[in-house]
């Protein structure tokens, strides 16, 4: 059959580009090679350096544990590529199938997977942006500045927003005893992610750890001294508060904007693809020849309505790669869905919290195991009948049996007993996510697209 | 050494802390801090660490090498 003669020819002797040299890309290369993918590989990376892991740069060498230079992943086999590092990709022809390079080259491939991520979002105001002491902490290069701004150490550290990485930024600098204030417009740190009933045990998190923690505010404006350093942070309630150090943790931003009018559906909410991670064109039509995954990828989930998921998720970085890199070198009817059901971690003030399943889809939260007023809990979230995600804070073992229930549509409220149930655990309440009209750099997990149905139905994820 | 944890697998069971501590710290019950990046003195603790994880979520680059040198 041709379509099986192509895939072997592609096999043997094809080329491969990889736009992306993080998690995703290297995952996808390493899979490509064991898969037996025989012919030309190139990686294609923006950064310097070679592919390194990114949540340690905001735990173990935020708290003095790790080197921000030495965070590298782990080879799992020889890939035999062509590395082109330091150098971003401008554009794609899709016709031609060409990737042009910041430096002017072309590089021709047969398949390509696109996996360039996300980038932190910059604080708005350019001028007040580049006051000395103002950060962003997403790359390794983010990492060594502030890494090196925190040694001296400064007197007071200011984060705009409470999510993920602005609360582990803030528990860093409460463990190496700097004075840290962190403000966040909704009312409570994590609201985004998880909603407001867990907002408000992250609140008390940060302040009984001693973080000035101001909630329901804006910060209006950096202010610098006439050095150019920054002095000052000013709120929406018209409090101003002394730092040497700004952190600014505003979520991030996909990177798409290389693929400007090269008629892939790429956007600011990332590049839609199908379930076997194949990019769509701006018509809606899928292509066969580019493929994308991690964070950049939005990708329909049957379990979650059909709606494309934006994961910013390191576990959802490797499966898709894998899936990806499979795909890519198999005829269409060996062709395997990435079907991975979200979790991501966080560590907080001493605090393991852990999540599975999309809990912003949640409309209710009922606490199954243990107490929000103990901070050791299962809170699960409920979306119409069913249980659609939980979380956990330190009491991680339990979130497997949850996940189980999300894949196979299990009841809510849940019914049956569970283990150390107390009585706050009998009644769901409302979850509490803001509007989500209303912008945020809150989720983990973005929402979008058309579900056309939202029945029940039985999941039976893929084991390979 | 270069190494990674899977954190979703990691369910915090301190096996690793307790067998390389230099490498992987509990922050608070069940929480893991890590140094990604191993001296290679370690590698005998960390080797014992990867096989004792009964969640096998740790990969190490390097450890081969280890076994093979004796």
């Amino acid at each position: 059959m041709p379509g099986e003669e192509f895939h072997e020819w592609l096999r043997r002797e094809g080329r491969i580009v990889i736009v992306g040299a993080s998690l995703a890309g290297l995952t996808a290369a390493e899979s490509l090679r064991a898969g037996g993918f025989a012919g030309s590989l190139t990686l294609i990376g923006d950064e310097p350096h070679e592919p390194y892991d990114r949540p340690p740069l905001s735990k173990a060498v935020l708290l003095g544990r790790a080197s921000p230079e030495h965070t590298e992943l782990p080879r799992r086999r020889e890939i035999d590529a062509a590395w082109r590092l330091g150098v971003a990709a401008t554009g794609l022809d899709m016709a031609a199938k060409r990737v042009r390079l910041a430096d002017g080259e072309e590089v021709p491939y047969d398949r390509l997977l696109i996996a360039t991520g996300v980038r932190a979002r910059p604080w708005p105001k350019e001028e007040e942006a580049r006051l000395d002491g103002v950060f962003v902490l997403r790359t390794r290069d983010d990492a060594v500045r502030l890494h090196r701004r925190m040694a001296a150490p400064p007197r007071r550290v200011f984060v705009v927003g409470a999510g993920f990485t602005g609360s582990e930024i803030a528990s860093a600098c409460r463990d190496r005893g700097i004075a840290v204030t962190v403000a966040e417009r909704a009312d409570g740190p994590l609201v985004g992610a998880l909603g407001g009933v867990v907002g408000a045990v992250a609140a008390e998190l940060h302040r009984d750890n001693g973080v000035d923690l101001r909630t329901g505010v804006m910060v209006t404006g950096l202010e610098g001294d006439t050095t150019g350093r920054v002095r000052a942070a000013h709120l929406s309630d018209g409090g101003v508060v002394e730092t040497d150090v700004v952190v600014v943790s505003l979520g991030a931003t996909r990177n798409t904007d290389w693929l400007a009018g090269s008629g892939l559906g790429a956007g600011p909410r990332g590049i839609a693809c199908d379930a076997g991670c194949r990019a769509f064109d701006f018509r809606g039509i899928v292509t066969d020849d580019v493929f994308v995954a991690g964070d950049v990828a939005r990708s329909p989930h049957p379990l979650f309505g059909y709606q494309f998921l934006s994961l910013e998720h390191w576990g959802n970085a490797v499966a898709q790669a894998e899936v990806a890199a499979h795909n890519m070198i198999s005829a269409s009817a060996d062709r395997r869905p990435h079907l991975w059901v979200p979790a991501f971690w966080s560590s907080q003030f001493g605090v393991n919290i852990k999540s599975v399943g999309v809990p912003t889809m949640g409309e209710e939260i009922m606490i199954t195991q243990g107490s929000l007023a103990e901070r050791r809990f299962v809170g699960v979230y409920g979306h119409r009948g069913r249980v659609i995600a939980a979380v956990s804070f330190d009491n991680t073992r339990w979130l497997e049996f949850y996940q189980r229930q999300i894949e196979t549509g299990a009841p809510f409220p849940v019914e049956y007993r569970t283990v150390d149930r107390r009585p706050e655990g009998r009644k769901p309440v409302p979850a509490d996510f803001p509007d989500p009209s209303l912008p945020t750099h809150g989720p983990t997990v973005t929402l979008s697209g058309y579900s056309p149905a939202d029945r029940r139905l039985v999941f039976t994820p893929a084991r390979h | 050494m270069r190494l990674v944890v899977d954190l979703n697998k990691c369910q915090g069971y301190a096996q690793c802390a307790f067998l390389a501590p230099d490498v992987f710290t509990m922050h608070g019950e069940e929480s893991l801090v890590y140094n990604p990046r191993a001296g290679t003195e370690q590698r005998e603790k960390v080797a014992r660490a990867v096989a004792a994880c009964p969640v096998q979520a740790i990969t190490v680059e390097g450890l081969r090498e280890a076994s093979d040198a004796g």
